[in-house]
């Protein structure tokens, strides 16, 4: 499935990297450990996590993340939003737990 | 008994956040023009540094704690302040027993440099260290301790990498020396807000990565600046928060 429908589907607000959200998603990956999702998380994920700082872009460019979403409506700081940009790291926010977000990327497919 | 100024948490080189004036004659001088009687080198995940800064030290009175900033399994950053470099150095041995083996990214973290007592380059750590071992909280503390060391959790009202923040609470019966605030908490605020942390002794530094960062964070009084004598002060109490 393409970012950007998944984008829709689940209503989520782009917080940096729109330019780069026509790309397939591969799978996803829920942890709010970052070392977890450095050793978990493949090339082309998104990756679910309460985690909104700094080091998280630094871990989703690392991982060629398809992108993060940010739940249960956590701040994202200008500077995590700005790096993001920098980096071409798609950062995606919404309220939902990330329970809630992995329930529906499985019912949509993303597997 | 003379008092002492003491920075207990700083950054050289060696890690990759910190910047590259972060240099062992740097911090000496930095140190000594803070009226600075002791530092401790606490590089994340790695004591490679110590003994550059030990040298660089040798003669200006400055006394050097060999340390480490622990990432655990939690995430929890801890600092390891120990008294010798042989400590320092087996302590090392452990966590790297205990960390990942992963090349450094120097394009996403930044360079890792191992430098002399003059600064100069000596060698490129390849090894990643900004990453958690698999030693969880209560085994670093232990193991610490059994070496001789002192356990301080860093940061612990940090947002991140932090006690309060990856674990919720102060876990009841942690056997740490103290525990380290962050730079700019009043510690009567967050007592006020996490009573529990009012069981232990509490000290403030620096996290120096930049020269500028590096302060006057506790002060105690005692016949020289050793680790006994730092613990024994805070053992009871007898050192302070610098307010400045």
């Amino acid at each position: 499935m393409i970012l950007k429908e998944i984008i829709e589907a689940l209503d989520l607000r782009v917080a940096a990297g729109a330019v780069h959200t026509d790309v397939e998603v591969t799978g996803g990956y829920t942890a709010d450990l970052l070392s977890c999702a450095m050793a978990g998380a493949a090339a082309g994920n998104l990756w679910i996590t309460l985690q909104s700082h700094l080091n998280v872009v630094a871990v989703a460019s690392l991982n060629e993340l398809a992108g993060v979403i940010v739940t249960e409506g956590r701040p994202i700081s200008a500077e995590t939003a700005g790096k993001a940009e920098e980096e071409g790291v798609v950062l995606l926010h919404t309220p939902l737990t990330s329970y809630q977000v992995a329930g529906r990327l499985w019912a949509l497919g993303v597997r | 008994m003379p008092s002492i100024y003491a920075d207990l948490h700083l950054h050289t080189v060696l890690s990759a956040c910190a910047e590259v004036e972060m240099l062992p004659p740097l911090i000496v001088q930095r140190a000594l023009q803070l009226g600075l009687g002791l530092i401790a080198v606490t590089d994340h995940n790695c004591c490679a540094n110590c003994a550059a800064v030990w040298q660089a030290a040798e003669g200006t009175g400055l006394r050097v704690f060999p340390g480490m900033e622990l990432q655990t399994a939690e995430e929890v950053h801890m600092l390891c302040l120990f008294g010798t470099l042989e400590q320092a150095l087996t302590w090392q041995g452990i966590v790297f027993d205990h960390l990942p083996q992963l090349p450094n990214r120097e394009d996403i973290f930044g360079g890792q440099y191992v430098v002399d007592r003059n600064g100069d380059y000596v060698r490129t750590e390849e090894r990643r260290l900004a990453i958690s071992s698999d030693l969880s909280l209560d085994q670093a503390v232990h193991r610490v301790t059994a070496l001789g060391g002192l356990p301080i959790p860093s940061h612990i009202d940090r947002q991140v990498n932090s006690l309060l923040a990856n674990l919720g609470f102060v876990p009841a019966d942690l056997r740490v020396a103290a525990l380290e605030i962050n730079g700019r908490t009043d510690p009567d605020d967050l007592t006020a807000r996490q009573p529990e942390v009012a069981k232990y002794p509490l000290v403030r530094n620096g996290d120096a990565h930049r020269l500028g960062d590096m302060r006057r964070g506790i002060v105690f009084e005692a016949a020289e600046a050793s680790l006994d004598a730092l613990a024994q002060a805070l053992r009871h109490r007898r050192h302070r928060i610098v307010v400045d």
